[in-house]
């Protein structure tokens, strides 16, 4: 016997969890984009010495977990003085392992882009950053589009581990659902259905933004 | 058949006549005849009970159970049990006092009789001692950190003002280095717990704010013992007057007995 009218009252529980997810799935998207294709851009045309940084930073990232991560930021920093919410804790931890995921990703965008191409913006007089949203960026990154997509969609899915620290997100919903009224199956099965209506949602919106951002081709 | 009618029938006899002795004796006389006394003690348990680094049971009712052998005036037999077999270690007679961290309740107190409490063992919300608050209400506003789903969690939920932030953690450690590193400075938990930190950490010991639950540990002794329940009971008041059992207290829980205990 299955009974889902049991999460009937815990309804609210469920939509705040899920706007909290939502909440911090759309920031953290935004600003771990924004990061992971200035440390790209850096590595690939930047100077030695940034270069190296970068790398230090994609390197650790990527070959650590990312609930360590989030336990250092969280429980760690507080030694140093520096004590988060858990809610900041968790936006700086996703915003950061997806900053350095998309890093890479975007990194073979940027190098797919043939050199004679560069050159020829030099030749025509584009400044460098010119030439990097002009030239390189569009067609770069409409390369790596799936790739990025399906990171970023990682990352969602990967907050569920926020809800150890306290963040009240999807995961923490059902957890607490479940301590209360030990329905595990009925909780968890909704809020696996609830992550993959997220997962659904979060490719549409990404490949209507792709429609809008690679129409070059169609128009030229 | 003649022969097993009478054999069951004398069985029957000298059974009856177990009984009657039984039903008559007195455990605390035969106690003072045999001048031993034999305490069941847990050795999985510790700070109550457990087996120290010399191969010796210790803890707090092993303490208690020294300290009551001593004003007996008797030799203590200290009897390693589980929780699940302490009472039938009692039922059978094998020993005369379970002093085994055991709390009362109605199932119990059918089976066997407790003295008064012996020592505390409660949930609570704990804190440092730069938060002042002494009541539930005082919670208002406050964030407090909690296992998610433990009793202590559903009694906050029942009890604690709407206002209270309760921070819900995975489980008892993650909330304890939540504790640690200072991202809550209110927990509520056991006092078993908050023994632990103590342990840890001693520079941020939680202080005891007040009580959610109250279960303290009672001595366990067979069901009809009067004069032993007496006995027990009168060594336990002297014990609280005189201030050794704050004193068992502070070496094994880290905490002063919690105010109006026994009462």
């Amino acid at each position: 016997m299955l009974y889902f009218s049991d999460l009937l009252q815990y309804s609210d529980v469920f939509f705040s969890g899920l706007m909290t997810t939502v909440e911090l799935t759309v920031l953290t998207t935004i600003l771990g984009v924004a990061l992971g294709t200035a440390c790209a851009t850096t590595r690939q045309y930047g100077n030695k010495a940034s270069q190296r940084a970068v790398t230090v930073y994609v390197e650790l990232i990527r070959n650590t977990p990312f609930i360590v991560q989030l336990f250092f930021i969280f429980f760690g920093l507080p030694a140093l003085g520096m004590r988060l919410s858990p809610w900041e804790a968790s936006m700086i931890a996703l915003t950061i392992n997806l900053g350095a995921y998309s890093t890479e990703i975007i990194r073979a965008g940027l190098g797919s882009i043939s050199k004679g191409q560069i050159e020829a913006a030099k030749v025509l007089g584009l400044t460098f950053r010119q030439t990097l949203t002009r030239v390189i960026f569009v067609p770069a990154f409409e390369k790596i589009y799936p790739a990025l997509t399906s990171q970023c969609i990682i990352v969602m899915l990967g907050s569920a581990v926020i809800s150890q620290i306290s963040v009240e997100d999807l995961t923490y919903a059902a957890n607490l659902v479940q301590s209360r009224n030990f329905r595990a199956f009925e909780s968890y099965l909704v809020t696996a259905l609830l992550y993959l209506g997220l997962s659904i949602l979060l490719r549409f919106a990404f490949n209507t933004l792709g429609k809008h951002l690679f129409t070059y081709r169609a128009t030229r | 058949m003649k022969k097993l009618t009478k054999l069951l029938s004398r069985t029957l006899i000298i059974a009856a006549g177990f009984s009657a002795l039984n039903a008559t004796a007195d455990v605390l006389q035969d106690i003072t005849d045999r001048k031993l006394i034999r305490i069941a003690v847990p050795q999985d348990f510790p700070p109550f009970g457990s087996i120290g680094t010399d191969l010796k049971p210790q803890g707090i009712d092993i303490d208690m159970a020294n300290y009551i052998a001593k004003e007996m005036g008797v030799e203590v037999e200290i009897v390693p049990v589980t929780s699940a077999n302490r009472i039938p270690y009692l039922q059978t007679k094998k020993v005369d006092l379970v002093i085994s961290s055991l709390g009362k309740n109605p199932e119990r107190e059918k089976a066997i009789d407790f003295s008064t409490p012996y020592a505390p063992f409660f949930l609570g919300v704990f804190g440092s001692n730069d938060v002042s608050i002494n009541k539930i209400q005082d919670l208002a506003g406050k964030t407090v950190g909690v296992t998610r789903g433990s009793v202590e969690d559903l009694e906050l939920e029942k009890h604690a003002p709407k206002s209270v932030n309760v921070r819900r953690f995975e489980d008892n450690n993650t909330t304890l280095t939540a504790y640690l590193s200072g991202q809550v400075n209110l927990i509520a938990t056991g006092n078993l717990v908050a023994t632990e930190i103590a342990n840890r950490q001693p520079q941020r010991a939680p202080e005891s704010k007040f009580m959610l639950k109250d279960s303290p540990c009672y001595v366990g002794m067979a069901k009809g013992e009067v004069a032993l329940q007496a006995k027990v009971n009168e060594l336990i008041k002297k014990a609280l007057a005189n201030g050794e059992l704050n004193n068992i207290s502070m070496k094994w829980l880290k905490a002063p007995l919690p105010t109006g205990f026994g009462a």
